[in-house]
């Protein structure tokens, strides 16, 4: 099947064999009006039974959680950035807060605090599994355990994973991991068992700002563009999507964002690609350095006898 | 609104220099010497079964013993590096070519069998048509033994492992026929042992040149390779190999002690190769620069290839 490994692929389920299936869903993470409050990951390890993730402090940073992993299937970033690097301070119009649309808004601080030496810029945004168009993780996976839902949704099946780790450095975003004293792999589900029900997934329900966005992913995509459109009429020039684009190294992500600067501010790869397009070139190579070794050894037994 | 910034600031090229990628969760030693064991059983096999066609008995069982044993303790490494060890015949529940793992796991699998039946027929001297005919199955499954465990490496995230997938397996080819013609020196004696110091000789001139080439061509990626405990561990590696391979063809002909000397070195390269190997990929996963700062250079240049594009 053609882009089976990379490039853009519209029908992920159905590649993968499902027949007759629903659209593909996904996630929209609107960082523009995320404020931090981590009420999804809350709701993701309630909802999930997702055992704690070490109590400790980081020391770096008002974030305590520190990046995804095992048993954090939400990771709400907080970067603090000098202001001048950041764009000026704009209403991001951020749903439920604030004065009603047609009030005039009031002059102020967006984003924006000021200390001792300048101001400060605070970037927020919840991390979580991209749902890859071409996920590395399942494509490494031995067992079979990784598989695609028919929603198009990555999903790790506990109760097949062996714990061999090949999907943790598999993964271009760091994202699945092994959890300690468990031994297998673990990372979120897009809530499949709640969005099988036709429920909204538990991050999304909690996110009190409209952050976090569920739906088919189709649609998702546009809003998303529109809400860019609008950032950007507002003169927020940092605003850019990531991973909303079939034509990137993944074939788009299935949870996608907007964000205010680059990825890499928010321990994002700037521009990953799925391990597994080079995979025709990797194997040649194994099957080439198979053959020389083949040679090498005939030729160990041409010439003298001892 | 005054707030006095309490910690230091995201450094604008990474969230708090905190690493991009995971870090491989595999353990060690049982990873890179499964890499070792593969290797020195893969090409063992090659060597037994040219052995057999010319009639060198000794060498033929030496490098069977090394071709059933390095399997053997290959898959018990393996089996170990397993989260879930109690799981692991879930490895062969499916077959699936784009998980290097799963290939392996069905390569590895016969050749244990028929690499340990003809190793104990050659021992024993028992079911002589039986061993040759598992031998001859083993040497079709050898050379791929050796070299799929590149591609296992190779088809991650971890940028200098995969940025290598071109040289890995060449790496891994040499490194394993160093390692099995080193071996074969340690045991078989000198009349026989002719073709085991030219599979040595010849395995360190592949390795060494590829390796070289690895680290000429990855540039920021390959410095891994060149720095710290992994940097140590190669250059280590490379001047044993050197040697090895070198006294082996000039002595090791006449002096049955340069033969086991040569062959020593020579084993004990290939060991720290692949700890090197190992070492340098989670050392690099570790470093966000190394993930972040190619893919910035990539989307430099897309940017720069467009505005040419549209500036004409
Ligand atoms: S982000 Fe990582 S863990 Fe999630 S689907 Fe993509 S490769 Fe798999
Ligand atoms: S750890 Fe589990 S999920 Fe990950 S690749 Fe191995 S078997 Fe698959």
């Amino acid at each position: 099947m053609s882009n089976s490994l990379s490039g853009p692929l519209h029908d992920v389920a159905g590649d993968a064999g499902h027949e007759a299936h629903p659209p593909r869903m996904g996630f929209f993470t609107d960082t523009s009006v995320c404020i931090g409050c981590k009420a999804c990951e809350v709701a993701c390890k309630e909802w999930n039974l997702v055992p704690e993730d070490g109590l400790s402090l980081t020391g770096m940073s008002y974030d305590n959680t520190g990046a995804l992993g095992a048993s954090t299937w939400r990771h709400v970033a907080f970067v603090e950035q000098p202001i001048g690097r950041a764009s000026r301070s704009t209403d991001l119009g951020m749903p439920g807060m604030g004065p009603p649309p047609d009030a005039t808004p009031p002059a102020g601080p967006g984003q924006e605090t000021e200390s001792g030496e300048g101001g400060v810029r605070w970037l927020m945004s919840s991390d979580v599994c991209k749902h890859c168009t071409h996920a590395a993780c399942l494509d490494v996976c031995p067992t079979g355990s990784l598989f695609r839902t028919e929603f198009g949704t990555v999903v790790v099946q506990e109760d097949i994973c062996n714990g061999c780790g090949y999907c943790v450095p598999a993964c271009p975003y760091g994202v699945i991991d092994i959890r300690p004293g468990d031994g297998r792999a673990f990372k979120c589900t897009l809530c499949y068992d709640r969005i099988g029900e036709g429920m909204t997934p538990a991050c999304a329900q909690a996110c009190p700002t409209e952050s976090i966005q569920y739906g088919e992913l189709d649609e998702l995509r546009e809003r998303a563009g529109r809400r860019l459109g609008e950032l950007q009429e507002q003169g927020v020039d940092g605003a850019r999507l990531y991973g909303a684009d079939p034509d990137d190294g993944v074939g788009g992500d299935g949870a996608f964002f907007l964000l205010l600067d680059e990825p890499e501010v928010y321990g994002l790869p700037p521009d990953p690609v799925v391990t597994t397009r080079d995979l025709g070139s990797m194997w040649r190579h194994v099957g080439a350095a198979a053959g020389a070794l083949v040679g090498l050894g005939v030729a160990s037994f041409l010439g003298r006898r001892r | 609104m005054r707030e006095q910034r309490m910690v230091p600031e995201a450094s604008p090229d990474s969230y708090y220099g905190r690493p991009i990628i995971k870090e491989p969760t595999w353990k060690t030693p049982d990873v890179p010497l499964y890499l070792f064991l593969g290797g020195l059983a893969g090409a063992s096999a090659v060597l037994a079964e040219g052995a057999a066609v010319t009639d060198r008995p000794d060498l033929e069982r030496v490098a069977r013993v090394a071709a059933g044993a390095g399997a053997a303790l290959g898959t018990v490494a393996l089996v170990h590096d397993l989260h879930r060890p109690e799981r692991f015949l879930n490895m062969l529940r499916v077959l699936k070519p784009t998980s290097p793992l799963s290939v392996g796991s069905w390569i590895l699998a016969p050749f244990s069998g028929l690499s340990a039946a003809a190793a104990a027929s050659s021992v024993t001297g028992r079911l002589p048509r039986v061993g040759r005919l598992a031998g001859v199955g083993a040497t079709v499954l050898g050379p791929p033994l050796a070299t799929y465990t590149a591609a296992l490496l190779a088809n991650t995230a971890v940028p200098a492992w995969h940025e290598a997938h071109r040289e890995l397996p060449f790496v891994f080819a040499g490194s394993g026929a160093t390692a099995a013609g080193g071996f074969a020196c340690l045991f078989t004696p000198l009349d026989q042992a002719g073709p085991a110091r030219r599979m040595l000789a010849a395995g360190a001139l592949v390795e060494l040149a590829a390796a070289e080439r690895l680290t000429g061509r990855l540039g920021l990626v390959g410095e891994p390779y060149g720095q710290g405990r992994p940097g140590r561990l190669m250059r280590t590696a490379r001047v044993l190999t050197a040697v090895g391979g070198t006294a082996a063809l000039v002595a090791g002909r006449r002096s049955r002690t340069v033969s086991v000397l040569a062959g020593a070195a020579c084993v004990a390269a290939s060991v720290l190769t692949r700890f090197g190997i190992f070492e340098a990929g989670t050392a690099s996963a570790r470093d966000p620069k190394y993930t972040v700062e190619p893919q910035r250079e990539r989307l430099r240049a897309r940017a720069a290839e467009r505005a040419r594009t549209l500036g004409r």
